[in-house]
C-alpha cells in the first residue's frame, strides 16, 4: 500500500469524524496561533527598538574630552577640553572604519522671531552632521561647506522650534531670527525625529555652522574643540573597529603611553542598541517558550483523542486486520491520521495567529513583524508533535488482536 | 481436492494462572473445494475457536492446517494478513461495515490492502455489488440500507478479492427469517459458482441449507455428515 493511499485512508477516516477531528486539532491550532502571534509581537518590539536607535544616527560613536580634576573634585565627561580641531581632522582622514565625523558644540540660547521667542539648544556643527545623525531636511536646505567656511549667519530649525515660533504648519524658510542679537536667516527645517528613549525631544534644537557658532555665539577655545565629536562608522560591525582605531589614534596624538589612562572618552551607541536588542530577544524567547508549552499541551490533546479514537474504532481496526491489513499498515494509518491532524492544526493556527497579530497591531498600535522562518518552524514543529504524540495510540492500534477487536462492543 | 485440511488441531488458552482452557482438543477434518459446510455447536463448544483458526485470525497451539495445500499454521502475522486478504472472505453477524462510508467504498477496502489501484478498485467493487443485487445502491451509506442489504454489502466485500473460501460467522443472526432466506439463497448461488462456503450457526434450519454438517462438542468433532441440501427459495 503506497504512502499516498495511506494518506487517503487516513484523511477519509478523519473526514468521517469531522467534528471530533476539528476539536482534536483545536489545541494545536491555539498553540501555533500563540507562537505566531507572540513571535510577531516580539519581533515587532525588536524592530521598534532598532528603529529608535537608528533615529539617533547610524552606527554612531561619540568622542568626548576627558574630565578635569581640581583639588579632588572631578568634573565629569568633557569637562576638560583635550580634543582639538586637528584631532577631528585626524579622525576624519586617518581612521579607515570612520565614514564621517562632525563636531557638536552646544549651548542653550534664546531665539527671537518677529512675534515669539523660545529658549532651546543651539548646535554648532558641519554639514556632515545631518548625514551622521541620519537626519533629513524637510524644507529648504542644510548649510553647505562654503557657508561653513564663510561663517554665514544661517540656521536650520527643528520642528518643535518652528512650531513654537511660527505655529505647527508654518514654512519659516527665508524668515529671520535673532540669537544673541545676531540675525540668522532660516534656510531649512529638519524632518521630525521624535523623542529619545529617555524622553528628550530631538526636534527642539537649532543648528548653525560651527564657524558662525564660535565667532558670533560662544567664543571658542582656539585650537581646542569645546564639545563632542559625532562619528559614524562604516558598517554596523565596524563600530567596534572604529572605536579602537579612534582610541589608538587619539592616544598617539595626545602622547599617552601605558599605563596612563585616556584623556578622552569614546561612546559606542551601537553597543547600547545591541544590548537593548538582547533585552527584546529575551522577551521574544520567553513569549515563544510559553507558546511552545501550549503547543505541547495541544499535542497531548491529540494523543488523548487518538487514544479515544483507537478504542472507539476497535471493531474497525479488527475488521481491517481481518480483511488483510498488516499491523504496520494499521500503525501507518493512525500515525498519518495524527500527523495530518497536527499539521492541519498547525496551518490553521498560522492563519489564526496572523489574524490575531494583525488585530493586536491595530488595536494597540503595536508594531508586528511576521517572519517566514518562524511560520515554517511552527508548522514543522506541529507535524513533529503529531508524530510524537500519535505514535503511542498508533502502536496500541496495531497491536490489537483481531479476534478480540472484532468482538469488542 | 481438499481446500482445507486440519490434522489433529489443538488450541489451548492460558487464562491467567493454573487453569488453562482447552478450546480444541484434536480436530481433524477436510473440506473440499465447492462444499457448503455448516458448523454447529453450543456456546463454549469451541466452534468460534475453530472458525478463528480456519480464518487465520488465530494459530493452533498444536497440529497442522493446510489451506489450498499450503501449511499456514506456522506463518507470521504479516504473512497471515496477506493470506487472509487473498484467500478468505469474511462475513460477520454484525456486518462490520464502516459507518458514514458508501457501500462501494466499504467493498473496496480489501482491495486497498491488496494494493489494487483506485480505478480498478472502483470497477471491481461496482461489479461485485451488482452481482449481489445492489448495483443501484453504490453510494448509499450503511445507515441508509436495510439489514439484508447491509449483509449483502458485507458479502460483496468478502467476494471482491475473489477468494476461494468464504467464512460466515452467524451471517443471519441479526436478520429476520425472510431476509435470512435471501442471504442463504445468495450464499447457495455463490456455492454453485464454485465458492467454498463455511458458515457457523446455532440454528438448525439455517444449517439445513448446507451440503455438510459438522457438529463440535467439547473441542472435538462430534458429528460430521453429508446431507441433502435444502434449496433456499425466495418467494417473490
Amino acid at each position: 500500500m503506497s504512502l499516498l493511499e495511506t494518506l487517503r485512508v487516513a484523511l477519509r477516516a478523519l473526514w468521517r469524524n469531522r467534528l471530533r477531528s476539528f476539536l482534536t486539532t483545536l489545541g494545536v491550532v491555539i498553540g501555533v496561533a500563540a507562537v505566531i502571534a507572540m513571535v510577531a509581537i516580539g519581533e515587532g518590539a525588536k524592530a521598534r527598538v532598532e528603529a529608535t536607535f537608528n533615529s539617533m544616527g547610524t552606527n554612531l560613536l561619540i568622542v568626548m574630552s576627558g574630565s578635569s580634576s581640581q583639588g579632588g573634585s572631578r568634573g565629569g565627561f568633557g569637562s576638560m577640553p583635550t580634543l582639538t580641531w586637528d584631532d577631528l581632522k585626524a579622525i576624519q582622514t586617518e581612521c579607515p572604519a570612520v565614514r564621517a565625523a562632525a563636531p557638536q558644540l552646544r549651548s542653550s540660547q534664546s531665539i527671537v522671531a518677529e512675534e515669539q521667542n523660545w529658549t532651546t539648544r543651539v548646535f554648532g556643527t558641519t554639514p556632515e552632521y545631518f548625514d551622521i545623525r541620519s537626519w533629513p531636511i524637510a524644507k529648504g536646505n542644510a548649510f553647505s561647506a562654503s557657508e561653513l567656511d564663510a561663517g554665514a549667519k544661517v540656521a536650520v530649525l527643528g520642528q518643535t522650534v518652528v512650531e513654537k515660533l511660527y505655529g505647527a504648519s508654518a514654512d519659516p524658510v527665508g524668515q529671520q531670527i535673532r540669537i544673541r542679537n545676531v540675525p540668522f536667516v532660516i534656510i531649512g527645517v529638519l524632518d521630525k525625529k521624535g523623542q529619545s528613549p529617555d524622553g528628550q525631544d530631538y526636534d527642539d534644537c537649532v543648528i548653525v555652522p560651527v564657524t558662525t557658532y564660535e565667532s558670533k555665539l560662544v567664543r571658542g577655545l582656539q585650537k581646542y574643540l569645546q564639545g563632542w565629536v559625532m562619528v559614524s562608522a562604516h558598517a554596523s560591525s565596524g563600530t567596534q573597529k572604529a572605536q579602537s582605531e579612534i582610541t589608538a589614534l587619539l592616544r598617539e596624538r595626545h602622547q599617552i603611553r601605558p599605563p596612563a589612562e585616556d584623556d578622552f572618552f569614546v561612546r559606542n551607541l551601537a553597543e547600547v542598541a545591541s544590548a537593548q536588542q538582547e533585552g527584546t530577544k529575551t522577551l521574544t524567547t520567553l513569549l515563544a517558550s510559553i507558546a511552545l508549552v501550549s503547543l505541547l499541551v495541544g499535542g497531548i490533546g491529540v494523543m488523548n483523542i487518538m487514544l479515544v479514537s483507537v478504542t472507539e474504532r476497535t471493531r474497525e481496526i479488527g475488521l481491517r486486520m481481518a480483511i488483510g491489513a498488516k499491523p504496520r499498515q494499521i500503525l501507518a494509518q493512525f500515525l498519518v491520521e495524527a500527523l495530518a491532524l497536527a499539521t492541519l492544526g498547525g496551518l490553521i493556527g498560522v492563519a489564526l495567529g496572523l489574524i490575531v497579530a494583525a488585530r493586536l497591531a491595530v488595536s494597540f498600535a503595536w508594531p508586528i513583524l511576521v517572519r517566514a522562518d518562524i511560520i515554517a518552524i511552527a508548522v514543522l514543529f506541529s507535524a513533529l508533535v503529531g508524530i510524537v504524540f500519535g505514535m503511542y495510540p498508533a502502536r496500541k492500534a496495531s497491536r490489537l488482536d483481531p479476534i478480540e477487536a472484532l468482538r469488542y462492543e | 481436492m481438499a481446500l482445507i485440511a486440519l490434522d489433529d488441531v489443538h488450541k489451548t488458552y492460558a487464562s491467567g494462572g493454573e487453569a488453562e482452557v482447552r478450546a480444541l482438543r484434536g480436530v481433524s477434518l477436510t473440506i473440499d473445494k465447492g462444499e457448503f459446510v455448516a458448523i454447529m455447536g453450543s456456546s463454549g463448544s469451541g466452534k468460534s475457536t475453530l472458525m478463528n483458526i480456519l480464518g487465520l485470525l488465530d494459530r493452533p497451539t498444536r497440529g497442522r492446517y493446510l489451506l489450498a495445500e499450503r501449511e499456514v499454521s506456522t506463518l507470521s502475522k504479516n504473512e497471515l494478513a496477506e493470506v487472509r486478504n487473498r484467500m478468505i472472505g469474511f462475513v460477520f453477524q454484525s456486518f462490520n461495515l464502516l459507518a458514514r462510508t458508501s457501500a462501494a467504498e466499504n467493498v473496496e477496502l480489501p482491495l486497498i490492502y491488496a494494493g489494487v489501484p483506485g480505478k480498478l478498485r472502483r470497477a471491481r467493487a461496482k461489479a461485485v455489488l451488482e452481482r449481489v443485487g445492489l448495483g443501484d445502491r453504490l453510494g448509499h451509506h450503511p445507515s441508509q440500507l436495510s439489514g439484508g442489504q447491509q449483509q449483502r454489502v458485507a458479502i460483496a466485500r468478502a467476494l471482491v478479492t475473489e477468494p476461494p473460501l468464504l467464512l460466515a460467522d452467524e451471517p443471519t443472526g441479526n436478520l429476520d427469517s425472510k431476509t435470512s432466506l435471501e442471504v442463504m439463497a445468495l450464499l447457495q448461488t455463490l456455492g454453485r459458482d464454485g465458492l467454498t462456503v463455511v458458515i457457523v450457526t446455532h440454528e438448525l434450519d439455517i444449517a439445513e441449507y448446507a451440503t455438510r454438517l459438522i457438529t463440535i462438542k467439547d473441542g472435538l468433532v462430534a458429528e460430521n455428515r453429508r446431507q441433502t441440501q435444502r434449496i433456499a427459495k425466495v418467494s417473490a
